[in-house]
């Protein structure tokens, strides 16, 4: 399944936030946001999952999502939003319940995540027990639990440390060497965009217009953190965006 | 140059561990203390009672039976009337939590009911529920009603709204998100409304034992003051602190069962 955001412009009130952006979701891709703050990234990708309408345009959804996808359209927050009083399975069978799924088989979808996220050994664990980085690998084993067509992620890493950071894109790498999904990845750090898009898009400040579209054709296995062709990538996104975000910073936030 | 020196440490306080023998030891030594006093004199027989004859106007209350005569109807009545408010205030509280037209028509309502002494209300309930129990258990219900509801929905207004995002987001239904992801969230402030309305609660049973039963511990209290039986009216009294002691660390353990997961 891909999706297409065709001419989609967004508004509160009278603060203009997206204009015009159309943009190409192919499957099995990661195509990464990323823009000044406040230029609507986080708006854009609500946009995209269907928890705001958009104030013109549209989001299509072209092609049918895989048969035992139980939520097409599935986010990665980055406060992670675990439920605190249920335990690292039960925030997963959460999401498992509302299905007729019968018993066995929502266990071998639990212990399957949890395999793939490398948490079987917390199985029983409260979010409360758990670091910053646990936390987030429960809410990705979550997200792949209902099979989604595409994964929206919004800056899935910020609230963790650069080391935890780089730990789990290499996980979130290997997820998606064993098996290709579509993604859509906001986040402010160029160096994750790097790494991990297929297509990265800029948006200019508020109002974020797409400035450009920039694709990587280096394969994902083959990115390692130093490459010096993935460095050149990351000043030229830099170079764009250096502008855009000194005059972002110095506008009053009027909301 | 002065002579170096250790920083001065300033963050003390401000953390309440919980130290389980001070509160057992401030009773006994206050307790202690009356007993000094009147068996002394220094205090007049008829200003405070003996603990010690106190006690043993208890032990008569056991042995003889009475103890239950007046404890059972106080009881039923508490966890009657108790049950039927604390219930529907939690259904209302989420309504109003959840609905903006059920906001909008009940929160003035339960603001203007809120501040009436129910007790006032008791001969009309009278009216309405007969002299018996029908009167006792409404003016408990109302009594306990009204801080649960506000309580309830102060505490769904609290719950992460990231977390109820989280479950539209993977498609939860309308149940689901409110069974699975409001009610547990709002659990700490019902629970902590719980005890207020507990104790308002255990205020009315009394008050309206006083002016209209047979048996139970107000009726007892009420009996024994009118004959100016201090041994037995102060017996009275400790059985209501117990009660209130007891349904507190009911609620305790609640607590630390149900909000397990809080760090
Ligand atoms: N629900 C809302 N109502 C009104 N204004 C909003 C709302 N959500 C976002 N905004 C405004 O829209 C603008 C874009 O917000 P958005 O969160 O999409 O930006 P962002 O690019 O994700 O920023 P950041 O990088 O800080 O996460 C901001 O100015 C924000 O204040
Ligand atoms: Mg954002």
């Amino acid at each position: 399944m891909d999706l297409l955001v065709k001419q989609v412009s967004h508004r509160y009130g009278d603060l203009d936030v997206l204009q015009n952006v159309t943009l190409d979701i192919p499957k099995g891709k990661i195509v990464c946001l990323v823009g000044p703050s406040g230029c609507g990234k986080s708006t854009l990708l609500r946009l995209i999952g269907g928890l705001e309408q958009p104030s013109s345009g549209q989001i299509v959804q072209i092609g049918d999502p895989p048969d035992a996808c139980l939520n097409p359209l599935t986010y990665v927050f980055q406060d992670f939003a675990l439920l605190p009083w249920r335990s690292v399975e039960g925030n997963i069978s959460l999401v498992l319940e509302d299905h007729d799924i019968p018993g066995h088989e929502a266990q071998r979808i639990i212990a399957d995540v949890l395999e793939r996220t490398k948490l079987t050994d917390f199985r029983a664990a409260l979010p409360k027990q758990l670091s910053g980085g646990m936390k987030q690998r429960v809410a990705i084993a979550r997200a792949l639990a209902v099979n989604p067509a595409v994964l929206l992620l919004d800056e899935p890493l910020s609230a963790l440390d650069s080391q935890t950071r780089e730990l789990l894109m290499d996980d979130l790498l290997a997820l998606w060497s064993r098996q290709a999904f579509t993604a859509v990845y906001v986040t402010h750090n160029l160096h994750e965009a790097v790494r991990l898009g297929h297509v990265i898009a800029v948006l200019s400040r508020r109002p974020g217009e797409i400035k450009q579209l920039v694709e990587l054709d280096i394969p994902l296995g083959e990115r390692s953190p130093d490459d010096p062709a993935l460095q050149l990538h990351q000043q030229h996104l830099w170079d764009l965006m250096r502008e855009e975000a000194i005059a972002a910073d110095k506008e009053l936030v009027d909301v | 140059m002065s002579e170096p020196r250790p920083v001065k440490f300033r963050g003390g306080g401000f953390a309440p561990t919980s130290i389980k023998w001070i509160g057992p030891v401030v009773f006994i030594v206050l307790i202690g203390l009356l007993e000094l006093g009147t068996q002394t004199g220094i205090i007049a027989p008829l200003t405070l009672p003996k603990p010690s004859d106190v006690l043993a106007t208890f032990g008569e209350l056991w042995r003889s039976g009475q103890l239950w005569l007046h404890l059972v109807p106080s009881l039923t009545r508490l966890l009657m009337g108790a049950a039927l408010g604390v219930t529907t205030g939690i259904a209302i509280g989420i309504a109003i939590g959840l609905f903006s037209h059920i906001r909008a028509g009940l929160v003035p309502l339960v603001a203007a009911i809120f501040p009436i002494p129910k007790i006032a209300l008791l001969p009309l309930f009278v009216i309405w529920f007969g002299i018996d129990e029908g009167s006792k258990y409404a003016l408990i219900a109302l009594g306990t009603f009204t801080p649960t509801v506000v309580a309830t929905y102060g505490a769904v207004d609290n719950v992460d709204r990231s977390l109820i995002r989280m479950g539209q987001s993977f498609g939860l239904s309308w149940r689901s998100i409110v069974w699975k992801i409001v009610l547990p969230g709002a659990m700490p402030g019902i629970l902590s409304g719980l005890r207020i309305s507990l104790a308002i609660g255990i205020i009315l049973l009394v008050a309206a034992e006083m002016l209209g039963a047979e048996h139970g511990i107000g009726a007892y209290i009420l009996q024994a003051g009118s004959l100016y039986d201090l041994e037995r009216l102060f017996a009275g009294v400790v059985i209501l602190s117990l009660l209130g002691v007891t349904v507190s660390a009911v609620i305790g353990h609640l607590e630390r069962r149900i909000l397990r997961w809080r760090s």
